[in-house]
């Protein structure tokens, strides 16, 4: 850790991902879009449908977040990660279609975990409870679909060296203690 | 199916044609106006979510400076650091800013004007989850779905106590390390040993999960109910003050070396801090059980006191 972070830019493509080792630091910086429990929930619905998912998919970056309501003259409130297991039944499918990177923090299950490898992603881990640490990264935010979802709706962020750890890697390497 | 009301009335059962209501009005009691406590209230949760109690950043640092892994004293840091953006810019600690609980102590001898102490509780976070911007975390209903759109209804747990003081103590809990809190009937032949197991193993199972390094409330005994309370109740001592009573303070001990043997560490990338603190009360149980709960509180332990 003491290691300086590498840089990354989104979207992410092979070259990037296939670089990344599990207790990496990475500084993320681009377009990345948030989505947690209902978001998940709807997109996975739409699929279902056979509708089109209301972001870009192939090679993105999806941070498991729901801010708090923007201050005035902010570009967003607090907003660090949530726990990323309560994703895990939905992320498969997300990774199949080319996401290519998730943040948030905690554990991701062993079907996560194949399925990142299968699809060449990464986990990453922010640190949780430093929400308003993380909010200083973020230099654009903007609700880009179920808006009705309020802390929930998707949002498209533009995030410069927002900090993080590579928890797991695309090829299994993973930095929790079981 | 309309939203429940907070509060939600039982249908009556058990009286008898010998019951009468009984008059509990009082005309010498200290009145404590409903406004008062809504504004005390709403400010406790602006605090609250900005600025981290000296108690849990004291724990932190201690932590911080006892720590052997450099990964662990990394996040520690940026915890620390987290603590000081939060107060210095007046942002929210954490993005989840809480499900408001209430441990409320009302005297005997005062009483509430204007309207009921539990609606002025409620009138409180309402007020200060929109002036403070805080997330509005609450759902009208665990299958509907809904959010009720102002953090409301609270958890409410009242007490009355003598006096005429109103004492009321908020918790901000967040959803992270709620969902890894435990409750289970023991049998009384598991003991002490069994209640350490049971406390360690739910820490354990946790993980990552609840933004370690937590703080561990355990409740024993009374029944499954009380020992939840017990175990919420127990994060509202200040961080490392012991049980008064010395065999709980050893159970504390035990129990806190045991977790912290763990080494899930901050975050869960391993250390020596996996919590910060544990808290056990206990109450009087009945001759078959042994029931216990452990409640798990994130390195964001955010509360306030007010008295009124």
């Amino acid at each position: 850790m003491e290691q300086t972070a590498k840089k990354l830019v989104t979207p992410l493509g092979d070259e990037q991902v296939n670089a990344l080792r599990a207790g990496d630091r990475v500084a993320i910086s681009g377009v990345i879009y948030t989505a947690r429990d209902a978001a998940h929930k709807r997109m996975a619905e739409a699929l279902d449908r056979g509708e089109a998912l209301p972001i870009p998919i192939d090679g993105q970056v999806i941070y498991y977040v729901g801010p708090t309501p923007t201050p005035p003259g902010r570009v967003i409130g607090s907003a660090g990660p949530t726990t990323s297991g309560r994703m895990d039944a939905y992320t498969p499918r997300l990774l199949a279609l080319g996401l290519r990177g998730t943040i948030g923090k905690g554990w991701r299950s062993p079907e996560v975990v194949r399925a990142m490898q299968q699809h060449r992603a990464v986990y990453f881990a922010a640190v949780g409870g430093a929400g308003a640490l993380i909010a200083a990264s973020i230099v654009e935010c903007e609700i880009v679909a179920y808006e009705d979802l309020g802390p929930e709706a998707i949002r498209r962020l533009v995030v410069r060296d927002l900090p993080a750890v590579v928890a797991i890697d695309a090829l299994g390497g993973n930095v929790y203690q079981r | 199916m309309s939203m429940p009301a907070p509060g939600n009335q039982l249908p009556e059962r058990g009286r008898t044609a010998a019951d009468r209501p009984v008059s509990l009005m009082r005309t010498d009691a200290r009145t404590i106006a409903f406004e008062t406590i809504a504004e005390a209230v709403a400010q406790a949760a602006i605090d609250a979510a900005r600025v981290l109690p000296d108690d849990v950043l004291a724990a932190l640092r201690r932590a911080r400076a006892e720590e052997t892994s450099p990964v662990a004293r990394e996040i520690l840091d940026s915890l620390i650091e987290n603590a000081r953006i939060a107060r210095d810019e007046r942002m929210p600690l954490c993005q989840d800013t809480g499900l408001a609980v209430f441990f409320v102590r009302l005297g005997a001898e005062a009483r509430v004007s204007g309207g009921l102490l539990t609606d002025a509780l409620n009138e409180g976070v309402r007020r200060g989850y929109q002036r403070g911007f805080l997330r509005k975390s609450v759902l009208g209903d665990p299958l509907r779905r809904v959010n009720t759109g102002d953090n409301t209804p609270a958890v409410i747990h009242f007490e009355p106590v003598p006096g005429d003081e109103l004492t009321i103590d908020f918790l901000a809990k967040g959803g992270g390390a709620e969902n890894m809190s435990r409750a289970a009937g023991l049998t009384p032949a598991q003991g002490r040993r069994g209640v350490i197991d049971f406390a360690v193993e739910t820490v354990r199972a946790a993980g990552a999960s609840p933004c370690p390094p937590v703080v561990v409330g355990v409740g024993i005994g009374g029944t499954l109910e009380k020992a939840a309370i017990l175990a919420k109740r127990a994060l509202l001592r200040p961080l490392g003050e012991p049980n008064a009573d010395p065999d709980l303070k050893g159970l504390e001990q035990d129990l806190l070396r045991e977790i912290n043997a763990l080494g899930i560490g901050p975050q869960g990338f391993g250390g020596d801090t996996t919590a910060l603190g544990v808290h056990v009360e206990a109450f009087p149980c009945h001759i078959a059980s042994l029931p216990v709960a452990v409640n798990i509180e994130c390195h964001s332990h955010r509360s306030r006191r007010i008295r009124l």
